[in-house]
């Protein structure tokens, strides 16, 4: 059987980036000069938290049994940093938001990151994290995760392949790269 | 169907559960528009396995009231409670109205035809916990009262389970009193994952309600597609090919084993055998690839049509199947040795949590669950649907009712299924697997009903439709749902750690229960 190249209309293929803009803005902070020693500190700081990040077991749904997968034999996130998930918020570093989340659920799972320590992060897994995906015209489905939670990477997928899981959480951790303690500002201020 | 009146209803019920309608199949709010509320029964008789349906009608929709089973059958007490919460029917003489699955503070009733959702914006405060219930009472004089009634006592101590927990496999909530470290009560709260399923099913087209299915029971979704499509293949008259038949059987044992395995995963993590759970996912692994190869999907597959399926079976399909039984042999022993010989496995799993077989019987608990219990109720067997009838096995029954009766039973199910997958793979007949079918799907006027044993019981869709290409109301019977009924009675009297064990066992889906 032959198999089409798949073709989105929306976004032609050259627009689907490897993400460089985040190396790219670590260049644009990096603009004016860090300090070497301070610089080294960052950089030290960063290995050791983006590779270290713990996840809150959190699974609502399909999606959950796939980040399990993804945490057994086969796959094993312990290899990139994720080394177990945590069952308390208070340990955890990140949430995966793994499956529909419904109203009555919307105010259980904004508890359960506010009681999670900063530096936090959020990842929408699956079409229903994202958007509400198949649900989205529920009346008890809330369309998107986004709309209580600030989210950093969004996975998508219906449920996302364990190897997309992977990507996205390989994603976060050079979101983490990003961040700077004592080399400067997070962000650069626009010149006046 | 037989239409009884709301007033001879329950007289006519208890007519029947004296004369051996021991099971309720399926008991479906129904919202018929101008005619009023209602409900359908599904009745069945576990020794003959003889159905009745039987509905009933009140014409009274600003407050409607009909009279509660729960007297004669356990199983009506979860779902007349989501019938409740569904359609805002009063069922006078059941001992908890509480809303099952939406917030107390829910307004109106969804499933109703004038439902409003704009009353309902989401809301970002903490629920309150609800310690006192309600239940209506009908006075001599056939007025009807509601009287208040206390859940939990003030000075009692109680321990909040979930939803976010790792043990209660999903999102599901237990409120337990405790006395010392014994279970006094257990109050369940479900709809953490309530999607509102069956009422986005009675917009949709019947081909795009099937992708829904998949979702329900995740573990069980080549079973959950398969009863819908056969119950609109026999509301249309649609016969499918062999060829069909076969596939749709192979994949259901093979989802099976898939279900089994990561149930042995799961309930060994929770019972602190992380060993085990890796072992469980390496070899569940194996046939997701087969899944993959075939119908593209690992975990939800959408695979099963209207007439036929998706697509044929992979070049390579019989071969990866036939090697996979090879393999999971040895492996099967390698778990006894690993888990089941363990005398820690033993001391908590053995004689903790039992379900007697008529309490099985009464809250409709099928599966691996009611069979541990001694009940006969594979539907394989009861109903035999695609090529089970022509397929030797045995079903397993054991008649302990504990928490190891419960594990046995499923470990033993991997190796019927093994048994009834060796007997087809060989012999998959050449046909059409897929029927050629209009481009419009209409389901003729009536009501259909169908089941599949899916892999923690019996799966049914219960189908109204109006000629129209949307059902007019389409009702999952859920696999969960009774399942999850049976915590209060099994847990009363247990510790709270063999609560964890116990659910490990009975092995729910929350979604599934919650649909």
């Amino acid at each position: 059987m032959e198999i089409k190249k798949p073709t989105i209309k929306s976004i032609p293929y050259e627009e689907f980036k490897n993400n460089e803009y985040l190396e790219d803005m670590v260049k644009q902070l990096n603009e004016n000069g860090a300090n070497v020693w301070m610089g080294c500190m960052d950089d030290l700081i960063n290995w050791g938290r983006s590779n270290s990040l713990w996840p809150l077991t959190f699974a609502t749904s399909c999606c959950g049994i796939e980040f399990m997968a993804v945490g057994a034999a086969r796959y094993d996130f312990a290899r990139f940093g994720f080394e177990v998930a945590r069952a308390s918020p208070r340990q955890a570093d990140m949430i995966m938001v793994a499956g529909t989340i419904t109203h009555k659920m919307a105010p259980v799972l904004k508890r359960l990151y506010d009681q999670m320590a900063d530096p936090k992060y959020v990842i929408a897994v699956g079409g229903c994290a994202i958007s509400g995906g198949p649900f989205k015209k529920s009346y008890h489905v809330l369309n998107g995760v986004d709309k209580i939670l600030p989210v950093d990477v969004y996975i998508p997928g219906c449920p996302p392949r364990p190897e997309a899981l992977l990507y996205g959480m390989m994603q976060l951790q050079r979101k983490v790269k990003l961040e700077k303690f004592f080399g400067g500002v997070n962000r650069k201020e626009e010149k006046k | 169907m037989i239409t009884i009146e709301p007033e001879k209803i329950h007289k006519a019920l208890s007519d029947l559960r004296a004369e051996g309608y021991d099971f309720l199949r399926s008991l479906t709010g129904m919202d018929w528009g101008e005619e009023g509320l209602g409900v359908v029964y599904h009745l069945e008789k576990t020794t003959t396995g003889e159905n009745k349906v039987i509905k009933t009608i009140t014409a009274n929709r600003e407050n409607p009231e009909l009279p509660s089973v729960c007297d004669l059958w356990k199983a009506a007490e979860f779902n007349e409670r989501e019938a409740y919460d569904f359609f805002g029917i009063h069922f006078i003489g059941h001992p908890d109205m509480r809303r099952l699955y939406l917030r107390e503070d829910w307004v109106g009733h969804p499933f109703r035809k004038d439902y409003d959702d704009s009353l309902n914006p989401l809301r970002m405060t903490n629920e309150e916990p609800d310690d006192v219930t309600h239940h209506y009472e009908e006075l001599p004089d056939g007025s009807v009262i509601e009287k208040r009634d206390v859940l939990f006592d003030e000075d009692e101590y109680i321990i909040n389970i979930g939803p976010q927990h790792p043990a209660t496999h999903g999102v599901l909530r237990f409120r337990v009193s405790l006395e010392g470290e014994i279970i006094k009560k257990l109050d369940v709260h479900c709809g953490y994952i309530h999607r509102g399923v069956e009422k986005m099913c009675e917009s949709l087209t019947y081909p795009q309600t099937l992708a829904l299915t998949d979702r329900l029971d995740y573990l069980g979704a080549h079973q959950n597609r398969h009863a819908l499509c056969m119950c609109i293949e026999k509301a249309m008259g649609i016969e499918v090919s062999d060829r069909v038949q076969y596939i749709r059987t192979i994949m259901d044992e093979l989802q099976r084993i898939d279900s089994h395995l990561l149930f042995f995963s799961c309930l060994c993590m929770d019972l602190g055998a992380l060993t085990a759970f890796f072992y469980g996912f390496r070899d569940r692994e194996k046939i997701l690839d087969i899944f993959e190869a075939t119908t593209g999907g690992r975990l939800i597959q959408n695979y099963n049509t209207i007439g036929g399926v998706q697509y044929d079976i992979a070049p390579d399909f019989v071969q990866k199947v036939k090697e996979f039984i090879a393999y999971l042999r040895p492996m099967l022993k390698e778990y006894h040795e690993v888990f089941t010989g363990n005398v820690i496995a033993h001391g908590r799993l053995d004689g903790v949590g039992i379900l007697s077989r008529e309490d099985a019987i009464s809250f409709g608990a099928t599966g691996g669950t009611g069979r541990a219990s001694g009940w006969a109720c594979d539907v394989r067997k009861r109903h035999p649907y695609a090529m089970y009838g022509k397929v030797d096995f045995k079903e397993i029954v054991r008649t302990e009712g504990d928490c190891f009766a419960r594990y046995m039973v499923r470990m033993e199910e991997i190796l019927e299924s093994m048994h009834i997958i060796e007997q087809l793979i060989d012999n998959i007949p050449e046909g059409p697997f897929q029927e050629k079918t209009k481009a419009i799907i209409k389901v003729p006027e009536g009501s259909y009903y169908a089941a599949v044993e899916g892999s923690r019981g019996e799966f049914g869709v219960f189908l109204e439709s109006r000629g129209d290409k949307h059902p007019y109301r389409l009702k999952f019977r859920s696999t969960g749902l009774p399942l999850v009924s049976i915590m209060e009675t099994v847990c009363r009297g247990a510790k709270i750690a063999d609560l964890i064990a116990i659910g490990g066992t009975v092995d729910y889906v929350v979604p599934d229960i919650d649909r």
